[in-house]
């Protein structure tokens, strides 16, 4: 086990290692932040001296080795236009973008593994054919249209909720959350909802397809033929068994979460990592935009280590080993 | 005679699939005595599985019963709502699977698929339910019950997981088990460990036994009496010692003739030719006409009608197997 969380954490390393370094050249290619940087009226002369200070006039390979001993100062460098640790504005926002994320992840259980069983316990329901159409209507209409529709009906025709921002927040163990207030959750829960929109599809048809093959599975003749309730053998037999890929595909999706609320924080004007990274791209701001690279890699090679541990916990077949790659 | 455990008379079991109707099980009879072991023994396909489903009532659409009656000392199952026959089912009526590997389930610890097996139908403590459990598999032959109580199937090998399934099934003290080929997925030796050990077991409890398999050796070694299923009915049913000692249905002839060992030393191993019809389109006459060596024209008219002798010995054939070639 132990053996096991070393060599994930080592090849974790060599994933931001690689990230990093293609972002950062790619973030080189793409333009010259200096523009972004002087007044439209700046002299050549004002344009020269804004490029030492930052030092863009080094080749890029020094550049890059500054940038790395930098890094290994602990220092990972300041944001072009906030002039602040990149890092540091990073994970200010990050709270409000897990938060969201983590709120969509609860939907797409809540909503999607009731809609899921039922359809695959009874696939002939004309209920379960309804259900099975609004997933596939979830998996292809565009979140930003989707987005802009609840906006439209819950804010704007309906005036239930707000259509955008992030309700008042406190700070519970050093986070800042809007988690434990009404307006928090009533600020949440459209982009929440816009978010989880793909990931419920996804678990009602996880679920679905695991609950029908499972209950065809000689286990679940078997419990019958012990004279077992239906709600056992639903609730323990069969969930027990789907819960097993839906933990691990969830899990993993956490991180597409992540990276998917850049479209729902900006379409909700929410003060989240994702529409830092908006601005930050927009305005070629290369150590914001590497630091949020890193960031996001590590948060998904945390997931896959949790998820990894999680499937062990539930599957007893499978056991960690430090040869498993 | 003592009232018969169970009486199943004149049972019909369909299934209404797109391709039309499929009657695995057509006008099935049989009765078994308590303590008492029944060998149903048929070719894949003939409807074995199906009968001893219906007899559980765990046949799901587009399957359903028919006609008939199933009598549990002397109660009606057929026409039960599903609460009432899960009241039965694990009590006085237990099934053991085929594949030992399928029938626990892979994510759920032995004690726990243990336990709820007894809760199901006794109200007692998670303690008092363990101790049974302990029991129940120290019963089956499985060493240090205490410890392996927490392992997960996985854990134990195939003979392993089959006790554990017979542990459960007798949990209850039932009047009936049904038996589903429960050895024809495990290797020789251990076959007949189980065999022997579910035949001990049953005598034991007075539990009776309808032991499903298309092995004639292991019927000749286990059963009291034997009903040789073709293409959903039952052609032919008697004592063991009578039916194998002097077949009269030409299929049932046949089945003895493809045992190896059964067969004389230097005669050549008989084939039944041919196989399973398709149970959606049957012969008119009898089921077994088109394979079989005995056929006359009546044959082809209609069923067979049942032919009754003493100690219920019954056959479906209008032209048996005369006793010189019996043998
Ligand atoms: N759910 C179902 N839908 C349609 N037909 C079915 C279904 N279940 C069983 N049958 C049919 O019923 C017939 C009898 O099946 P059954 O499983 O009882 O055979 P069996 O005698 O147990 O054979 P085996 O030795 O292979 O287990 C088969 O022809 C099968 O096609
Ligand atoms: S009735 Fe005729 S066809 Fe059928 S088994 Fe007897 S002899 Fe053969
Ligand atoms: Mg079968």
């Amino acid at each position: 086990m132990l053996a096991f969380v070393i060599r994930r954490l080592a090849q974790a390393f060599f994933v931001v290692v690689a990230m990093v370094v293609l972002v950062f050249f790619g973030t080189y290619v793409i333009g010259d932040p200096v523009w972004m940087m002087v007044p439209g009226d700046a002299t050549q002369e004002q344009v020269e001296e804004v490029r030492r200070t930052f030092g863009f006039d080094q080749p890029v390979y020094m550049q890059f080795l500054t940038f790395l001993g930098d890094v290994l100062r602990g220092e990972f460098g300041r944001s072009y236009v906030h002039g602040s640790s990149a890092i540091g504005l990073i994970l200010d926002r990050m709270p409000a973008t897990l938060e969201l994320a983590l709120a969509a992840l609860v939907l797409a259980i809540v909503i999607g593994l009731p809609l899921g069983l039922f359809a695959g316990l009874k696939p002939d329901h004309p209920a379960s054919r309804g259900i099975m159409a609004v997933s596939i209507l979830g998996f292809s209409l565009p979140t930003f249209w989707v987005g802009l529709m609840l906006i439209m009906l819950f804010s704007v025709m309906l005036g239930w909720l707000p259509a955008t921002g992030r309700g008042p927040t406190m700070v519970i163990l050093g986070i800042e959350t809007s988690l434990f207030s009404l307006e928090g959750w009533r600020h949440l829960f459209l982009p929440a909802l816009n978010l989880a929109l793909l990931k419920i599809s996804l678990v009602i048809r996880l679920t679905r397809s695991g609950a029908r093959e499972a209950s065809l599975q000689d286990y679940v003749k078997f419990a019958r033929a012990k004279g077992l309730s239906p709600r056992r053998i639903i609730g323990v037999h069969i969930l027990k068994n789907i819960m097993i890929p839906i933990v691990t595909v969830l899990g993993l999706e956490f991180g597409s979460l992540v990276a998917f609320s850049v479209v729902t924080e900006t379409i909700f004007a929410w003060p989240g990592m994702g529409k830092l990274l908006l601005e930050a791209i927009q305005r070629l701001d290369r150590p914001l935009i590497v630091g949020y690279v890193m960031v996001v890699v590590l948060l998904f090679v945390t997931i896959n280590l949790i998820v990894d541990i999680l499937y062990s916990a539930l599957d007893p077949r499978v056991r960690l080993t430090g040869s498993q790659s | 005679m003592a009232e018969p455990v169970l009486a199943v008379d004149n049972l019909a079991t369909h299934f209404f699939t797109r391709d039309g109707v499929v009657k695995s099980v057509d006008g099935v009879s049989f009765t078994v005595a308590p303590g008492e072991v029944l060998g149903l023994v048929g070719e894949s396909g003939s409807g074995k599985s199906v009968t001893g489903f219906s007899i559980m009532g765990l046949i799901d659409p587009p399957g359903r019963i028919v006609s008939g009656s199933i009598r549990l000392k002397g109660e009606e199952l057929v026409g039960r709502t599903e609460a009432e026959m899960r009241a039965v089912r694990g009590r006085s009526l237990a099934m053991i699977f085929q594949d030992p590997m399928m029938t626990l389930n892979p994510v759920l610890r032995i004690d726990t698929q243990m336990m709820e097996a007894v809760q199901a139908h006794e109200k007692v403590s998670d303690k008092a339910a363990r101790d049974r459990a302990v029991q129940a598999l120290a019963q089956v032959g499985i060493p240090s019950p205490e410890e392996r109580l927490s392992a997960y199937p996985h854990q134990f090998s195939g003979g392993m997981r089959q006790r554990v399934a017979i542990a459960i099934a007798l949990i209850h003290r039932p009047a009936l088990i049904i038996a589903d080929e429960p050895t024809t997925a495990l290797d020789v030796t251990i076959q007949s460990q189980i065999l022997a050990e579910v035949q001990k077991l049953c005598a034991e409890s007075g539990t009776a036994l309808v032991w499903i398999t298309h092995d004639l050796a292991v019927v000749a070694g286990l059963a009291d009496r034997v009903a040789v299923m073709y293409a959903g009915r039952i052609v032919e049913q008697g004592l063991v010692d009578h039916v194998l000692d002097r077949p009269l249905h030409p299929y049932t002839h046949g089945l003895i003739g493809s045992v190896p060992g059964e067969a004389m030393p230097g005669k050549r191993l008989m084939q039944i030719p041919g196989s399973t019809p398709s149970l959606g389109r049957l012969p008119p006459g009898c089921a077994f006409e088109p394979r079989c060596s005995r056929a006359v024209e009546t044959c082809r008219a209609g069923a067979p009608p049942l032919a009754q002798g003493s100690q219920g010995r019954a056959y479906r054939c209008i032209n048996p197997v005369p006793a010189e070639e019996a043998a």
